[in-house]
């Protein structure tokens, strides 16, 4: 299989998609002429002209409601966010125009539209620029949220999410573009709301998604090491929750952690966290761990900015806390 | 009388024909005893929640739909009533929908604010202020990427004018030049602030000069008016895909909502010189005076939309509520 970048593998998707689908068309911030503020759509313009590939003004809440305009009557709009910092400009367009439209209209439109970008704690960024915010939209029924960890499910998913007949956020990572894997030749797709387990274990179930779906496989590597293998639950998709694959695995290994680089409070995380302790009550051998986000704006400082969010250590220490190992 | 466009084209709106003219007077009068009749059951507590009548703004909505093709797009905002049935949406199914009722518009989930006819290409209903100007915008963008002979006439109100997103849609129109009518009705307030203590530039049409939208202003109390008015930035619109921002001053009767205490921010005289515009009147006056209808005929039509009046109310009120398990449908499609 040949490796390619998270960055290529979007790029793929979104490519593939257009060639395939006339009624989509991209529109962002320096996605055609500059070529993607982090090169993702990279060769789009060329490829299928400034008609489908547009530039915007910075102007999320404008580009992002005509998006939802352009759903509403049959277009299939792709908006990219340069990051989801900037969608929270968009807000009121994401969660009272386009997650709440079909509802609302009593099934008579829907919405078929992909808000992408980066999402999450980049390098010394600091506060306004630096933020996992998939807690927020995954709060709002109407949208599907998507953050893939890996550039083969980036791309299968992305695929699915943009022939999705609802809104779609689809959350990506700044510093994962750069990241290689493999990812199969030819046209596949991952189906949206299914969970992904990558690595078997028997011992604790470390329930991950996105950037942190890597962490966590260095982490049960680890692990393995002092002898405990350690089984990583990858829900990719965290609205809708496929929650069963989670349910199934703590049954077998008695034990689970959460890891998110989002904030603890009212989370992505807890909300797993919540459904692991009621579904699986009688089969868990210690409370469900959560590690995250420290509950504070990031700060700029690296030492700080390290410490502030999921590390190898923090997973390791919590891993140990629910083996009662410590 | 008016100050703005006057009535001049008298052959054109006769070569509307006879049909057309008395259906607008029709769609008028019904609009206003559809409301009426829906205070009534507001004040009866049938209808909940938050109810903005449009009375007063009839020509607005009835002169702007006469003026386009069942091809093109509209889009509104919360005070929805008059744009649905000017569309001709059934007005029975948008009082089950104002009595919450399972065979309304919406199933009963959207209310008085929420009217949608995806039919009729009638987009909503929009209830926080100015947000349903980039989605119009979004429309019309879809227009002009299909190549389609159709524009899109984005309501809003005058108070909208000031929110964010109909800056950053208005720059979007004028720079990828969109097939969009932006009609602003200025009913002279926002709620209870009148447009001098919102709008630091009062000539609303001139605001979007700073996007290379030319603007225009009609009398929104005559429905010919404004009739003459979209027409001419809807044909603009279709052959060079140019946008406009058109105001029409037009007055709302009614408070802002049912709730309005509506002597606190304006006089009862001011409504009173008001209502001697009255769209109403100066549409029954034209039929007589031009010899289109007798005063027998428009009677009819009085009787014939009370009666229409009369079933939606009817029709509501012996319809189901919506099923406990009917809340789960629509979120997704699946």
């Amino acid at each position: 299989m040949p490796e390619l970048s998270f960055r290529e593998a979007i790029n793929q998707a979104i490519a593939e998609e257009m060639e395939r689908d006339d009624s989509i068309f991209i529109v962002g911030e320096e996605v055609a002429k500059y070529q993607g503020a982090y090169k993702v759509t990279q060769g789009l313009l060329q490829k299928f002209g400034e008609q489908r590939v547009i530039d915007a003004p910075i102007s999320e809440s404008g580009f992002t409601g005509l998006g939802v305009g352009a759903a509403m009557v049959g277009l299939r709009p792709i908006v990219e966010v340069m990051t989801f910092n900037f969608s929270l400009v968009a807000i009121d367009q994401i969660i009272n125009n386009a997650a709440k439209m079909r509802h609302m209209s009593g099934g008579q439109l829907k919405v078929p539209l992909v808000i992408r970008g980066p999402n999450g704690p980049a390098h010394q960024l600091a506060a306004t620029h630096s933020q996992a915010l998939e807690s927020i939209f995954a709060h709002i029924p109407g949208l599907k949220v998507v953050v893939p960890g890996t550039p083969k499910d980036a791309k299968g998913l992305l695929k699915s999410a943009i022939r999705d007949d609802n809104p779609v956020i689809f959350m990506e990572s700044e510093v994962m573009y750069g990241l290689k894997g493999e990812v199969p030749e030819g046209e596949y797709t991952i189906p949206l709301g299914k969970t992904d387990v990558k690595r078997e274990g028997k011992d604790i179930t470390i329930i991950a998604y996105g950037k942190m779906v890597n962490l966590a496989m260095e982490a049960a590597k680890s692990l393995s090491s002092d002898g405990i293998e350690a089984e990583v639950v990858d829900p990719m998709t965290v609205r809708p929750l496929d929650d069963e694959p989670m349910i199934e695995s703590v049954k077998k290994t008695n034990r689970c952690i959460v890891v998110s680089e989002a904030w603890p409070f009212a989370s992505v995380a807890s909300e797993i966290g919540y459904r692991i302790s009621s579904k699986a009550f009688d089969y868990l051998d210690a409370p469900v761990g959560l590690v995250t986000a420290e509950d504070v704006p990031m700060p700029y400082n690296k030492i700080l900015e390290h410490n502030a969010l999921p590390t190898i250590e923090k997973i390791l220490n919590a891993a140990n806390s629910v083996l009662y190992k410590k | 009388m008016s100050d703005y466009a006057v009535q001049t084209n008298t052959e054109e709106y006769l070569s509307l024909g006879r049909n057309k003219l008395v259906e607008m007077y029709h769609t008028m009068v019904l609009i206003r005893r559809f409301e009426e009749s829906a205070a009534k059951a507001y004040s009866q507590q049938k209808i909940g929640g938050f109810l903005h009548l449009y009375i007063g703004q009839e020509a607005v909505a009835v002169g702007s739909i006469a003026a386009i093709h069942k091809e093109d797009y509209i889009i509104t905002a919360y005070r929805d009533h008059g744009h649905a049935i000017a569309r001709g949406t059934d007005p029975r199914i948008l009082m089950a929908e104002l009595f919450g009722k399972y065979t309304g518009s919406s199933k009963g989930k959207g209310g008085s604010m929420h009217f949608f006819d995806a039919e009729r290409k009638m987009l909503g209903g929009h209830a926080i202020v100015g947000a349903q100007v980039p989605l119009g915008t979004g429309i019309a963008f879809k227009a002009k990427y299909r190549k389609e002979d159709a524009v899109c006439l984005t309501y809003l109100g005058d108070a909208a004018m000031n929110q964010g997103a109909f800056h950053e849609a208005l720059n979007l129109a004028g720079l990828w030049k969109l097939p969009v009518v932006y009609i602003v009705e200025n009913n002279m307030y926002g709620m209870g602030t009148a447009v001098e203590r919102a709008s630091a530039v009062t000539e609303l049409s001139k605001r979007g000069s700073a996007y290379g939208i030319e603007g225009m202003v009609a009398d929104g109390m005559n429905v010919f008016a404004v009739y003459d008015a979209v027409k001419e930035a809807a044909k603009k619109a279709r052959e060079l895909s140019l946008p406009t921002l058109l105001e029409v001053r037009t007055y709302r009767y009614r408070g802002h909502s049912m709730s309005d205490p509506d002597s606190i921010y304006r006089t009862k005289q001011e409504i009173e010189e008001e209502k001697r515009r009255d769209p109403l009147e100066q549409m029954k006056k034209f039929l007589l005076d031009e010899k289109i209808a007798t005063q027998k005929e428009i009677d009819r039509v009085d009787e014939e939309v009370k009666q229409t009046v009369a079933e939606c109310v009817e029709f509501a009120e012996n319809s189901p509520e919506p099923p406990l398990e009917s809340m789960y449908d629509d979120i997704y499609v699946q």
